[in-house]
């Protein structure tokens, strides 16, 4: 930690010379009698992109955002004012703007600052320089050539490479003092299949993590993202219309856990039900899903897309269980939150950027094992649709119902998957969905390290996994009935 | 309460900023180069039960530099505008056009098309809306939505901001053109609820260049409440196959669709289900869509697009036909076409009503299901198959009957595209797509 706070200090604060004392004054204006504190958020992301298409690697991106985000609270109000310039005067200017929410406006002192404990779930490299730019290029190329050689059906092909090095450093008035840095790589691709009678599909496949480029290189991973493009694109080119109504619903285990992050994540963050706006409002200890049903958010597994050392407010992330045996545990919060509620954080507070106020989001959500063989769980289906791949997901916190879109989904007849069908919508009940798992698959994985989730207009990595599940009584919104 | 005091940056001293990253760009090596640089201030304040939750300043600035040396491409930005950061970024790029391979289609758009006398548009109307005026006016709006009705149990609070940024885009032809804009916004989220303790949530909207143009805060608290009123005691259907009206409000994102669909980036990778569609009837004949970048005070209106290339006023759809692809240059060289000035999109999309209000419409729908919100992104570009989460209402004979929630609409959007039977008049203006209500015939309804 005590590298990562120097090496954090070198890259956000030494540049324009800021000092302690220079913290301590801007700290002192958040932390007068008005007041009850507030909090500074450095930040520095360099990223870098590059896209090949159409067999070439025809673009490439690089992007630098710095600054310094100013959060004022007062009971449950906050004042927020953020600067691209990490000087003092603009700080302070920005912490004197914050600071009108507050009844007075007189400084006060802040405490010594100690540094929070951090998890050390990843290792602090500079993705962009992991590989050189011609290895780079090569590995787009790799991943092209693999697809194309999957089938001759294989017409387009999109590859992507990013990565992002980010430090960041929070100081509050509680004297907090916390540093991270955060490498994040990611990538994709996107085919298009197309037959002799010109039907076209498309597949698409990624992965990444809080790692270097290697990452993509170790286990042919970024290979297997090219092979499983093409795997979905040519199945799709066979799909028949998916069925229409409510049916038995087995998902696949790893992505498919978006059930997970949509049907009853979001329904757990602590603002919402604070607030008392959420389908789980009130609900605590309440049954929410079937016994043997078990739900954590981990901010803490090593390398993974969704971890954090400390989340975006310095404390230490954690796993949290949310359903224990069937029964809803704990809410995500974040500080603000947490306060408000009489609660302890559970280092969930997080934000886009210095740009956005920190709020609960979740990190990596999943599903514990149960004791069923997956092959087990699809005989016991006469009827049903086997989902396996998923777009995005959304859902209504209040009315509590949610939606993920399969991408690749099977039929499933007299307890065999038969023929795979077009990709379709499902929609269910926060609050009873998983009331309705009725067996729980002992093949627990988790993503690949694709999610982004999106909050009140605020991106952030996350990851999810499950199990295998059985889920009878899901609405499917294909076409066929 | 005190206002950030760092002088903003005008459209001068934008144009300085990217006439020296395109003189950076020459000297690290490119052989054209083109640049947008922009800053945006504002304020936003929201309000719940009443009291205030934020109040937020915002101010971001950044520059994109997009350098080619020869037929190689690199871009890069930053959010410093400070010289050294410039020389940086543009050095950034330039390294990266080391490494990006030769292609044909890269480059500038034509220098011909560059917007020589471009028109004002009226974009820029500055508020000065301090916080104790976003206050009072959020606190107006949230009140009468909760004092609507008593069944408005909770609220989500009610949101006002004002924001006015300054865009300059400049390149190595020799154009630099650039202009400021506002935009103001009120919001309000509340939720009724029941005896029974369910709770449904909805919200409302207005927004505009100039603030005389948005509706009054009680309006829009008013009609937040009302739509969450009418959606207690959802029901869920069975699953059929019937007419679907889409209000005007998600009407758009069915536009969105069809502006997806004819985007050159989906066309020229064969990504969109309009492929080799042009001149083709993809809607029924009554149907006229066309682009109005010129209109005054409008959301959607530009001069010139994201490379300089003047807008102008064109159909998309005619007499049902498609008459033209919304590319940008990249996409018009791969296609074999000329740029029609839509690098960063289309440009106040309208779609023009027909001689029914709503009321007509339901009454012309008959039995069917209306549609007021839409969730999820099940929707396959290649394929144009397309399902979505929905809410609404169920209706028979014309008149609503009860709401519906936990329902999935789907179809095909190019069969979509042709069962539509009308267009209402109830035009929707608050936005980039201008449409009204949207009624679709032969939709598959998912539910129990």
């Amino acid at each position: 930690m005590t590298q990562t706070l120097e090496t954090a200090r070198q890259h956000l604060l030494d540049p324009s010379g800021l000092t302690d004392s220079d913290l301590d004054r801007v700290l002192g204006t958040l932390a007068g009698p008005g007041l009850d504190g507030g909090d500074l958020y450095f930040q520095l992301a360099r990223h870098e992109s590059w896209v090949l298409e159409d067999g070439i690697v025809k673009e490439g991106g690089y992007n630098i955002e710095q600054g310094v985000g100013v959060r004022a609270l007062s009971g449950d109000k906050t004042g927020f004012a953020y600067t691209d310039e990490i000087a003092p005067a603009s700080l302070m200017e920005a912490a004197m703007t914050a600071r009108a929410i507050g009844r007075d406006h007189q400084d006060g002192s802040v405490p010594v600052r100690r540094a929070a404990p951090a998890h050390r779930l990843y290792l602090p490299v500079d993705p962009l320089g992991t590989l050189d730019e011609q290895a780079k290029i090569e590995l787009l190329q790799a991943l092209d050539a693999e697809a194309r050689g999957q089938d001759p059906r294989i017409s387009q092909v999109v590859v992507s490479l990013a990565g992002v090095h980010e430090v960041v450093m929070v100081l509050n008035t509680e004297g907090t003092l916390a540093a991270d840095i955060r490498p994040l790589v990611r990538m994709n691709v996107h085919v298009i299949a197309e037959d002799r009678e010109g039907r076209r599909e498309q597949g698409s496949s990624g992965g990444g993590g809080r790692t270097g480029y290697g990452f993509f290189l170790e286990k042919e991973r970024g290979l297997g993202y090219a092979r499983e493009a093409a795997r979905q694109a040519l199945l799709n080119l066979d799909a028949v219309d998916a069925p229409a109504g409510t049916m038995t619903v087995v998902l696949g285990s790893g992505w498919p856990g978006v059930l997970l992050h949509e049907a009853i994540g979001h329904g757990l963050e602590g603002d919402f039900n604070r607030k008392g706006t959420s389908a789980f409002s009130g609900r605590m200890g309440q049954r929410v899903a079937a016994p043997g049903v078990t739900v954590v958010d981990d901010g803490t597994l090593e390398g993974r897309r969704g971890s954090l050392n400390v989340d975006d407010e310095g404390t230490p992330t954690q796993s949290t269980t949310l359903i224990e045996d069937g029964v809803l545990k704990c809410f995500m919060q974040d500080r603000l939150n947490a306060r408000l509620m009489g609660l302890a954080p559970t280092g969930n507070g997080r934000r886009e950027s210095y740009a956005h106020l920190p709020m609960p989001r979740m990190t990596n959500t999943y599903m514990l094992a149960g004791p069923h063989d997956p092959a087990e769980i699809i005989a016991s289906v006469d009827k049903g649709l086997y989902a396996v791949n998923f777009g995005g997901g959304q859902v209504d916190i209040t009315s509590g119902k949610f939606v993920f879109s399969a991408s690749e989904a099977y039929l499933i007849e007299g307890g065999r998957i038969t023929r795979p069908v077009k990709g379709a919508t499902l929609i269910g009940n926060g609050p009873d969905v998983l009331t309705r798992v009725s067996m729980v698959g002992n093949d627990l994985d988790l993503d690949t390290g694709v999610g982004t989730c999106g909050k009140e207009g605020q991106s952030v990595p996350v990851g999810v996994g499950q199990p295998t599940l059985r889920v009878d009584g899901l609405t499917v919104g294909g076409t066929s009935h | 309460m005190s206002e950030t005091t760092t002088p903003a940056l005008d459209e001068k001293d934008l144009e300085a900023i990217v006439g020296q990253v395109l003189d950076e760009a020459r000297r690290a090596g490119a052989t054209s180069a083109e640049a947008g640089a922009s800053q945006d201030a504002g304020l936003s304040v929201n309000v719940r039960l009443g009291e205030v939750e934020t109040l937020e300043y915002h101010k971001d600035q950044g520059i994109a530099v997009t350098v080619y040396m020869g037929q190689r491409k690199g871009t890069a930005s930053t959010s410093d505008l400070k010289p050294a950061s410039l020389r940086e970024a543009a050095e950034a790029a330039c390294r990266i056009a080391r490494y990006t391979a030769e292609d044909p289609c890269a480059g500038l758009a034509d220098a011909a098309l560059m917007a020589r006398d471009y028109p004002a548009l009226d974009l820029d109307h500055p508020w000065g809306l301090t916080a104790d005026e976003g206050i009072d006016i959020a606190r107006a709006c949230e009140a009468a939505a909760r004092e609507r009705d008593a069944r408005i149990v909770n609220s989500e609070g009610a949101g006002i901001n004002s924001f006015r940024g300054t865009a300059v885009y400049g390149n190595t032809h020799g154009f630099v053109g650039g202009y400021a804009t506002t935009r103001h916004a009120l919001s309000c989220s509340v939720l009724a609820g029941d005896d029974a303790g369910n709770m449904q949530r909805d919200y409302w909207y207005t927004v505009a260049r100039h603030r005389d143009a948005l509706e009054a805060a009680e309006a829009v608290g008013v009609e937040a409440a009302d739509r969450a009123l009418r959606r207690l005691g959802g029901r869920r259907l069975s699953t059929r196959r019937c007419p679907v009206l889409y209000s005007p409000d998600v009407a758009r994102s069915v536009l969105g669709h069809f502006i997806g669909a004819i985007r050159g980036s989906t066309l020229y990778r064969k990504a969109s289900f309009l492929v080799d569609q042009l001149g083709e009837p993809i809607f029924p004949e009554f149907v006229h869509i066309h682009e109005q970048p010129h209109i005054l005070r409008a959301l959607g209106s530009a001069p010139f697009d994201n490379e300089g290339v003047a807008t102008q006023a064109r159909d998309l759809v005619s007499g049902g036909r498609l008459e033209s692809y919304a590319l940008d240059t990249y996409a018009a060289r791969k296609l074999g076409m000329q740029s029609t000035g839509n690098a960063g999109g289309l440009r106040n999309l309208t779609i023009d009503p027909g001689p029914m209000d709503f009321e007509q419409l339901l009454r012309e729908m008959g039995t069917g299901l209306l549609v007021t919100e839409l969730i999820g992104h099940g929707v396959n570009m290649v394929t144009g198959d397309y399902s979505r989460g929905a809410a609404g209402f169920w209706v028979e004979n014309g008149e609503i009957q009860y709401p519906v929630e936990e329902i999935t609409v789907a179809g095909n959007l190019k069969d979509m595209f042709h069962n539509l039977r009308a267009v209402g008049s109830d035009m929707d203006l608050r936005g980039n797509v201008r449409t009204g209500s949207l009624l679709i015939d032969g939709l598959t309804v998912a539910g129990e």
